[in-house]
């Protein structure tokens, strides 16, 4: 079986994941017919019309009731199953909203995360394993922030993921976004998703909430808790 | 640079002193500095600090152990002695017509018409190409092509860049942010340099601001000559690039000096006469080639000091009426 290159894209909404990728897809003539780009999200997305308008294949699925992390990971193996069908070489997986506790990205394969750098000088401090695990760390907006704050927020990015290449890329000019596909052009493949793993666990959440209880109190809470510390 | 079997078998007092950020990756885990190293804070932890961060020894040690090579990494800066474009192909695939060589404290502005080519010429800086852009110029630092190891050590650090559009975004006053940007360069006088750059940006705007004042409230000019100021200063990036700065209410010419005298390698896109005369010369691009390289000549250089008078009769003028004077024959 052929190999595929399976992207974790991952970042916080609206900090430019899918201009990005856009971007970074039409940097590269011909990219296009290789390359399939798969959206997770929570609620909705009009990301996939945005990738069809320029002839990318794309899919979304939506996580609904579900935990987002684990919908992702219950399914990467159907998404490369049919990146197969589609004569794919490339498959994106862009994963937004979520709880900032989990990261999509898997072991081998290569994984981004996507930072705004309007977003304020803690961002990478909560953004926890998407940003801690990944390889790439793409910074977009930053042509509005002046020298000092690009330097500062790459500074506290470096903090939390010393390994990690960051890139400044510009969602709306594509500044940058050929070197993303140059490094995405080296990313490992992978032929069999069954050896696929997981780079950080799932939560461990397994409460009455996770089955559909929506009343609050103490009573109604079965399963695995935690109490908040309060001084 | 601390060997990696120092870092953890060094008293964590020590390092601190040598890289303060590892404060703070201990802090996200509430452990204190203390005299002992971190493997041996380590090994002191009890199995609920394991479960409660979903971690081990290993993994940790490992983690700190990249945190602070990955700090120092942060902090380095490599000198560079000259930096050479060497010519690729315009936009026409024709071979560009010259090399442009550019070494430290000198101003070279490229002139051309918007579209022409400016950015990519500077992305490809940026990106030190290496027959692998659009254009397939090479680019050289300090006489050589740049190995891998060479190229990631400046990962993104090489250029500075100040434009009309860049704003201040964060919540912070002018002295708490610079000192945030002067820890994250490890500088240890960091006190006496933002004192520094707020002089000398208050000296570069003219109109004084306060080192209280949040960021997001300087005025235009104000906040392009803390940009400046900050980039001569506390900035580790060897090279600056400027890209229309001309009506931003700064005093265009010191802010150049001042770049030039802390050795930096100063690219300028411009359309105002009096920076692309100051500078030493000028690239013009067309048709997305380097087209030619004009150093600034004689008679160039004694029309500057022409048009300087013009630039600071105009500035009087501006400064007199804005002040709420009459005009009767002298100012």
């Amino acid at each position: 079986m052929d190999g595929i290159r399976l992207i974790t894209f991952a970042g916080p909404p609206s900090s430019g994941k899918t201009s990005v990728i856009l971007k970074m897809i039409e940097s590269v003539p011909g990219l296009k017919e290789h390359c399939g780009v798969i959206k997770f999200d929570c609620i909705s997305s009009l990301d996939e019309e945005r990738y069809a308008s320029v002839g990318i294949t794309a899919q979304t699925g939506i996580a609904g009731n579900l935990c987002p992390d684990h919908y992702f990971v219950s399914n990467i193996e159907a998404c490369l199953d049919w990146a197969r069908s589609n004569q794919l070489t490339t498959l994106i997986a862009e994963s937004a909203g979520l709880c900032n506790r989990c990261a999509p990205h898997l072991k081998e394969m290569m994984a981004i995360c996507v930072l705004d750098n309007l977003s304020g000088i803690n961002t990478p401090q909560k953004t926890g394993p998407m940003l801690k695990l990944a390889d790439v760390v793409i910074v977009t907006k930053s042509d509005l922030v002046s020298q000092a704050e690009r330097e500062v927020f790459r500074f506290k990015i470096q903090q939390v993921n010393p390994k990690a290449t960051v890139l400044f890329i510009n969602g709306i000019t594509g500044q940058g976004a050929d070197k993303l596909a140059r490094m995405i052009g080296l990313a490992q493949s992978v032929a069999n998703a069954e050896t696929l793993k997981l780079r950080f666990s799932m939560p461990a959440a397994l409460c009455s909430y996770c089955l559909g209880e929506t009343r609050v109190g103490e009573d109604f809470q079965v399963g695995l808790n935690r109490k908040i510390k309060l001084s | 640079m601390i060997a990696t079997e120092n870092i953890i078998q060094q008293p964590l007092s020590e390092l601190v002193k040598d890289c303060p950020p590892v404060l703070d990756f201990l802090s996200a885990y509430r452990l204190e500095v203390a005299n002992e190293s971190f493997a041996a804070l380590a090994a002191s932890l009890s199995a609920e600090f394991w479960n409660e961060f979903e971690t081990n020894a290993d993994e940790l040690a490992g983690q700190f152990v990249d945190f602070v090579e990955g700090m120092q990494d942060a902090a380095s800066v490599q000198q560079i002695h000259s930096l050479e474009v060497i010519g690729g192909q315009n936009k026409l695939g024709e071979p560009e017509a010259c090399n442009l060589l550019i070494k430290p404290g000198e101003i070279t502005c490229i002139v051309g018409p918007t579209g022409s080519g400016k950015s990519r010429l500077l992305a490809d800086i940026e990106w030190l190409a290496d027959f692998d852009t659009p254009t397939k110029r090479r680019v050289l630092l300090n006489g050589e092509l740049p190995d891998e190891n060479l190229k990631s050590s400046f990962g993104g650090k090489l250029i500075a860049q100040i434009t009309q559009n860049m704003n201040f975004v964060l919540d912070m006053d002018v002295q708490s942010f610079l000192l945030l940007h002067a820890q994250s360069r490890f500088l240890a006088n960091a006190d006496e340099k933002v004192a520094e750059v707020i002089d000398l940006a208050n000296q570069l705007s003219g109109e004084t601001f306060d080192p209280t004042t949040p960021v997001t409230f300087l005025s235009g000019g104000q906040s392009r000559a803390l940009m400046i100021a900050d980039v001569a200063c506390i900035g580790q990036a060897p090279i600056v690039l400027i890209d229309e700065i001309e009506n931003a209410g700064v005093d265009k010419r010191k802010a150049l000096e001042v770049l030039v005298s802390q050795e930096k390698i100063v690219l300028m896109a411009t359309h105002d006469p009096l920076l692309i005369l100051q500078a030493d010369r000028r690239v013009v691009i067309k048709n997305g080639g380097m087209h030619k390289i004009i150093q600034t000549n004689e008679h160039e250089k004694a029309y500057y000091d022409e048009l300087f008078e013009i630039d600071r009769k105009m500035q009087q003028a501006r400064n007199f009426f804005r002040l709420g004077n009459e005009y009767h024959g002298a100012f």
